[in-house]
């Protein structure tokens, strides 16, 4: 019962940010120095055209009014049609969503096959000279900038040893290399994190008791205090899940893959005042829902979070 | 004279095509290329598409009532058969092509012809085009909301349709030729209503065959088109979202066939000296100007030697090779390949002692402070600390002001914001073949409003009563008159020097070698990148 009110508590909660969100993201646009209706009528337009089109977009109203009117219409489900492009934000999001998803996908997995091994091992080796090399390696993938990493494996695994498509979207092929990208820059966050919650957990008295019980070191590393020390990381899935999904502009633009971010920046471009809010809409209900997820899982992991 | 040459190639071209069918004959029909875009493709609605990669593809999806000889200016029928002018210049008379067929089978006929200039002047279709029809008449009272049809437009039989206008003007048949009055059928229209851009439905070489948002778009040849023969090619596929570098590399191992964002410049120099692509990138004019605005409202440009010593001053060799020579020098507003070009003119030649003596005559011999704008997209930075350096030579301190496109195209729209705008990024492409295009929006009263795009705010009463007289010369017989009086039109322009022009940037185009068809149609001034309907693959000949 309590945790349903949780739950619900958490859920109402989201609704406000939500709100919030949509209502920043509306005056942001706004705020941008620039005529969206002046991008959209292109060089050779009249005033008449301009004054026109503007009306017919009912960018003429009174920003209060015009907000009221997308939030009554949200309300109804309807996201807007695209300024440029014409179309229902909904199907162009809607058409973006299985590449994003695939990329999240395939991003979390090398992310963390990449980062939980190489923090246990760190932490293992705490001090040493492996420990020094995989924190070298991990701050190497943490600031090596996504499109030289990204042209760099297209170069080497695609052109050079012929290995993967060379950019693209359709096959499982096409999403190894943008994942692994991916998977170089937040693996070395992970491994980062998880080597310190390690630390921090193989200090504590159970585990001295473990090793005192006689247990052999990997089972002390992998099986007690990995239960406790992957916690954190299981938080950041969550805050990963969200960033994902506000799509990963470069490497999506390097490796041409079709999703969320490309949409995003391409209507950042020419002030697509519906796509933007669409897109940041998706992008705030999915760090609501990512967390709200490893809000959930967290519990099952650890007993002592589970409310009673 | 250069002029001359050109239309006498023009015709014999189109000579060449139509008296000697066996050249075209011997191209056999077939197979299928791929074209890399990097941004993703809006709409194909073209009252609406107005954008890079829209643009040439909805030339080949619809049709007009005319078009260009392929790979030139010059003006030909196409939907229409043929058209006769009143003396006045105000009543056209179109006879239509018999048996044209949209993509759904239905025949063309003078009422689509109406019903489609109708939808693009008609406010609710947003079309950023409706201006351009300003002449015909009832043009008004339907951008007023009053009606939905346009009074000057008369559906005289199936295959008949006049135009009257409310001035004569010299541009009406290269509207005609632009996408915005490309015939669309109304039921295809009604039934997707504003998705139709998604599903385009035309008389053009091509239809579409498959969509994939953000992905990918399939067009398939038209087997009933209008021109027999043509197209050649069977299938045309473009890859969306591919980012130059990785198109240059796919194309260079033979997975694509056109770069439709061009040479990535990152690549260019290596790309250009390697023998193995001489072949394969041809180099073209483009009907493209980058200039620098002065806003001859805002001091101190409101003085004429202040904006003539800005000429002089800078360094336009220098600026091209930071773009790689991918450009010639400008000297005035029209480029090279525009008709009305002036051969003859210098311009003001780079000479920094000058500039620093007219300014000193000016009052400023001690030089200013000013702000020059710029898109904060390379080569452009570049481009304007280029200038900023040779700006400085004479004493001007020019603040550099790297904004983002929407930004600075608002600042140089205010009177008051922008002193100097360097327009990389931004650039005037023309819209249509003519020299009239290069002044209303950017050089004529007109565009210097507040949103405008004549940054300079220069307005030139004198040249504007000049080019009004100009654009009502309508008959055959005065054009050469007309295309002197533009070409003085810039020149008196340039004595004012509200911009100096820095380059004019070439095209090239890279092809695999499985894409055949002459040169021409790989530059052509009216088809962007490639003319689609006329090239072929070369690996089934």
């Amino acid at each position: 019962m309590s945790t349903l009110k949780m739950l619900i508590k958490r859920l109402a909660a989201s609704g406000a940010i939500i709100i919030g969100i949509t209502m920043i993201a509306f005056l942001l646009s706004f705020l941008i120095p620039a005529d969206p209706v002046r991008m959209l009528a292109g060089r050779s337009a009249t005033q008449e055209t301009v004054e026109s089109i503007r009306h017919e977009l009912g960018l003429d109203q009174p920003l209060p009014v015009q907000y009221i009117k997308y939030l009554n219409r949200l309300a109804h489900g309807d996201l807007g049609r695209s300024y440029k492009q014409k179309t229902e934000v909904a199907t162009l999001i809607w058409s973006r969503l299985p590449a994003t998803l695939w990329l999240m996908a395939g991003a979390i997995f090398f992310e963390l096959l990449i980062g939980i091994p190489a923090g246990i091992y760190a932490s293992a080796k705490r001090g040493q000279r492996g420990d020094k090399t995989a924190m070298v390696l991990s701050f190497i993938g943490v600031s090596a900038p996504q499109f030289v990493v990204g042209l760099l494996l297209l170069y080497v695994f695609a052109n050079l040893l012929n290995l993967f498509p060379l950019g693209g979207y359709g096959s499982f092929l096409h999403l190894v290399l943008p994942a692994v990208t991916l998977g170089i820059t937040g693996g070395g966050w992970y491994s980062r994190m998880m080597r310190s919650s390690m630390i921090d957990v193989l200090q504590q008295d159970y585990i001295r008791t473990a090793r005192a019980k006689g247990l052999g070191e990997p089972k002390v590393v992998l099986v007690h205090a990995l239960r406790n020390a992957v916690l954190p990381v299981i938080a950041m899935i969550g805050l990963d899940i969200g960033f994902f999904m506000n799509g990963a502009v470069v490497v999506e633009s390097v490796f041409g893959w079709p999703g969320i971010g490309q949409l995003a920046w391409q209507a950042i471009q020419v002030i697509d005042i519906p796509v933007i809010m669409g897109v940041t809409l998706v992008a705030a209900l999915s760090i609501v829902i990512g967390n709200f997820l490893a809000d959930l899982v967290m519990p099952l992991i650890d007993p002592r979070l589970r409310v009673r | 004279m250069r002029r001359n040459l050109l239309t006498l190639f023009a015709v014999l071209a189109l000579a060449l095509m139509v008296g000697t069918p066996v050249m075209a004959a011997d191209i056999k029909p077939g197979g299928s290329i791929v074209i890399t875009y990097k941004d993703d493709v809006s709409t194909l609605d073209p009252a609406i598409g107005y954008d890079w990669q829209n643009w040439s593809m909805i030339k080949s999806i619809f049709s007009g009532l005319m078009d260009y000889v392929p790979g030139t200016t010059e003006l030909i029928p196409d939907l229409a058969e043929s058209y006769v002018v009143s003396d006045d210049g105000m009543h056209y008379t179109f006879k239509l092509r018999k048996g044209v067929k949209f993509h759904n089978g239905r025949e063309l006929k003078a009422a689509d012809v109406k019903y489609t200039l109708d939808r693009t002047c008609n406010p609710k279709t947003q079309s950023p085009g409706a201006g351009f029809y300003a002449m015909i008449k009832g043009f008004d009272e339907i951008t007023a909301g009053k009606t939905e049809t346009l009074a000057g437009i008369e559906v005289v039989d199936d295959y008949t349709i006049k135009f009257e206008l409310s001035r004569p003007d010299a541009t009406f048949l290269h509207v005609l030729a632009l996408n915005f009055g490309f015939v669309v059928p109304k039921e295809a229209v009604e039934k997707w209503g504003q998705d139709f851009g998604k599903h385009p439905v035309g008389t053009g070489a091509y239809s579409l065959k498959e969509w994939v948002l953000g992905n990918r778009i399939e067009w398939a040849r038209n087997p009933s088109y209008h021109h027999q023969g043509k197209p050649y090619l069977d299938t045309i596929v473009f890859e969306i979202g591919q980012e130059p570098t990785v198109a240059l590399l796919r194309l260079q191992r033979g997975e694509v066939d056109i770069l439709g964002d061009g040479i990535p410049p990152a690549r260019f120099v290596a790309i250009m000296k390697d023998a193995k692509y001489k072949d394969m990138i041809v180099e073209g004019g483009q009907l493209h100007t980058g200039y620098v605005t002065m806003n001859v409202k805002m001091k101190p440009f409101d003085n004429v030697k202040v904006r003539q010593a800005v000429n002089m001053a800078i360094n336009k060799e220098r600026v091209v090779k930071i773009i790689n020579n991918r450009a010639v020098v400008a000297n005035q507003p029209l480029p090279p390949a525009m008709p009305g070009y002036d051969n003859d003119y210098q311009g003001y030649a780079y000479d920094p002692a000058k500039a620093k003596a007219l300014l000193a005559e000016a009052g400023y011999a001690d030089g200013f402070e000013t702000e020059l704008y710029c898109m904060n997209v390379d080569p452009n930075p570049r481009i304007a600390q280029s200038i900023q350096q040779d700006l400085a030579e004479i004493g001007i301190k020019a603040d550099l002001k790297n904004q983002s496109q929407a930004t600075v195209i608002a600042a140089g729209g205010e009177p008051d914001q922008a002193p100097m705008i360097w327009s990389g990024g931004m650039a005037w492409i023309a819209d249509f073949p003519d020299p009239s295009n290069f002044y209303g929006p950017i050089l004529g009263c007109g565009g210097a409003v507040k949103g405008g795009w004549n940054w300079a705010w220069y307005c030139n009463e004198e040249l504007e009563q000049k080019a009004v007289g100009a654009d009502s010369m309508t008959s055959a017989d005065q054009q050469a008159e007309r295309l002197e009086i533009w070409r003085s039109i810039y020149i008196d322009i340039m004595k004012d020097a509200p911009w100096a022009p820095i380059f004019n940037e070439q095209r090239f185009t890279m092809h695999s070698e499985k894409v055949g068809g002459k040169d021409a149609y790989f530059v052509d001034p009216v088809h962007i990148p490639i003319n689609y309907e006329n090239v072929y693959d070369a690996t089934i000949q």
